[in-house]
């Protein structure tokens, strides 16, 4: 074959090129890549739910749930009821269901009060209304907050029909008993609520209130047929809190 | 043209250019020196490989970016562990796996950030172990 000027500088070329590849097809080939997974242990489901049987009475001074809640989330005391902050709480049961018309359900339900706690709605008004998306839902239902993200301008406590948003006026740190190290406090000028224990979730574990409680709090996948949660839906009546307003509320109350 | 109070006026320029370099010349000319890192905690000096999760030139340089992503995940994905690129599982939290080994805050985190000037509020939340026992 003749070798021409032409054919020549094609073969360099296309050597050069070749050469210049090589580094960076090394780069690719070199080393894993860093990744982020979920815990194979984690709990999952389509649509957390959570189930709470007022039939049975609460022992006398029992605040089983609300201790255990509150001390693995550090949540402070501060001792007076303008500061205070709840994740889990009771409340008249009045208060809790204003629209029940029946004024004798029996059982004496309406006079004990009720334990209230986010109701993680499937339409929440406290989402929509963040500026920040501080606030966001989950595609397993759970309203969860990034405490890095709030301004603390309070949008989503005057939007939460259930007043389940609760805002630090004051530094917390130094009004929690005892600090849980694994679990953040929050600072001054941060909204706060109820996650659904999805750092619990996350590693395998149920709400630290369902545990607390087994006979009366029961939690899981609503969209499974065969969870513990839709058996109690379909063996018993139950009602949600405020259910005109369309919020979807996901904590169901057998009465 | 005439400068009225010319000597005070003079005075007055040298003494606030003095004020101003004052930095320059109370510290000799040279710039301060970085703060030595002090990183033989306990549970490092007991670890058979020293290193932390990522090489520490990667760690130096874009530990801020890396616990952005953690945090980014953990928060808003629920993804709580990470895998470092020679294959070993994490859990992703700053009290829990950072602060293990570098328990000695004041030493590792702080020198460099008061000396950088930046202010990072991880610990207006984050939970400080070591600080609760004291």
């Amino acid at each position: 074959m003749k070798s021409t000027r032409r054919t020549f500088l094609k073969i360099a070329g296309l050597s050069l090129l070749g050469i210049g590849t090589k580094p960076v097809l090394d780069a690719f080939a070199a080393g894993e890549e860093a990744k982020i997974i979920k815990a194979p242990e984690a709990l999952k489901a389509k649509r957390w739910a959570m189930v709470i049987n007022l039939k049975k009475k609460c022992p006398e001074e029992c605040r089983d749930c609300v201790e255990a809640c509150h001390t693995i989330h550090n949540v402070p005391e501060f001792g007076n009821s303008k500061d205070e902050i709840k994740w889990i709480w009771n409340e008249p049961y009045g208060d809790v269901f204003p629209d029940q018309e029946n004024k004798y359900i029996g059982g004496g339900i309406q006079e004990r009060p009720v334990i209230v706690l986010c109701n993680h709605c499937d339409n929440p008004p406290c989402v929509r209304v963040c500026p920040t998306k501080a606030t966001f839902k989950r595609a397993d239902g759970i309203v969860m907050m990034d405490y890095h993200r709030c301004i603390g301008c309070r949008f989503c406590v005057a939007g939460c029909p259930f007043g389940a948003r609760s805002m630090n006026f004051r530094d917390p740190r130094t009004f929690i008993r005892k600090i849980t190290p694994n679990f953040s406090t929050r600072t001054k000028g941060v909204v706060e609520k109820c996650n659904f224990c999805e750092e619990r979730l996350a590693v395998g574990l149920l709400p630290a209130c369902v545990e607390a409680c087994r006979e009366r709090m029961a939690f899981g996948d609503l969209t499974d047929p065969g969870s513990e949660v839709r058996k109690l839906l379909e063996a018993n009546f139950t009602i949600r809190r405020k259910p005109h307003l369309g919020t979807q509320p996901q904590v169901y109350y057998i009465v | 043209m005439k400068i009225y109070d010319a000597g005070k006026v003079f005075t007055g320029l040298a003494l606030f250019i003095v004020f101003l370099t004052a930095p320059i010349w109370l510290s000799g000319g040279k710039s301060a020196s970085p703060p030595e890192i002090r990183v033989d905690t306990p549970v490092i000096q007991r670890l058979v490989e020293k290193r932390c999760i990522e090489p520490t030139a990667y760690m130096k340089a874009n530990h801020m970016e890396l616990l952005d992503t953690w945090r980014q995940a953990v928060v808003r994905e629920g993804e709580p562990l990470y895998v470092a690129s020679d294959g070993k599982k994490y859990r992703m939290s700053l009290s829990g796996t950072c602060l293990h080994c570098h328990s000695n805050k004041d030493q590792f985190c702080d020198r460099c950030h008061n000396y950088e000037g930046v202010k990072p509020a991880c610990w207006s939340c984050h939970v400080v172990p070591q600080e609760l026992k004291g």
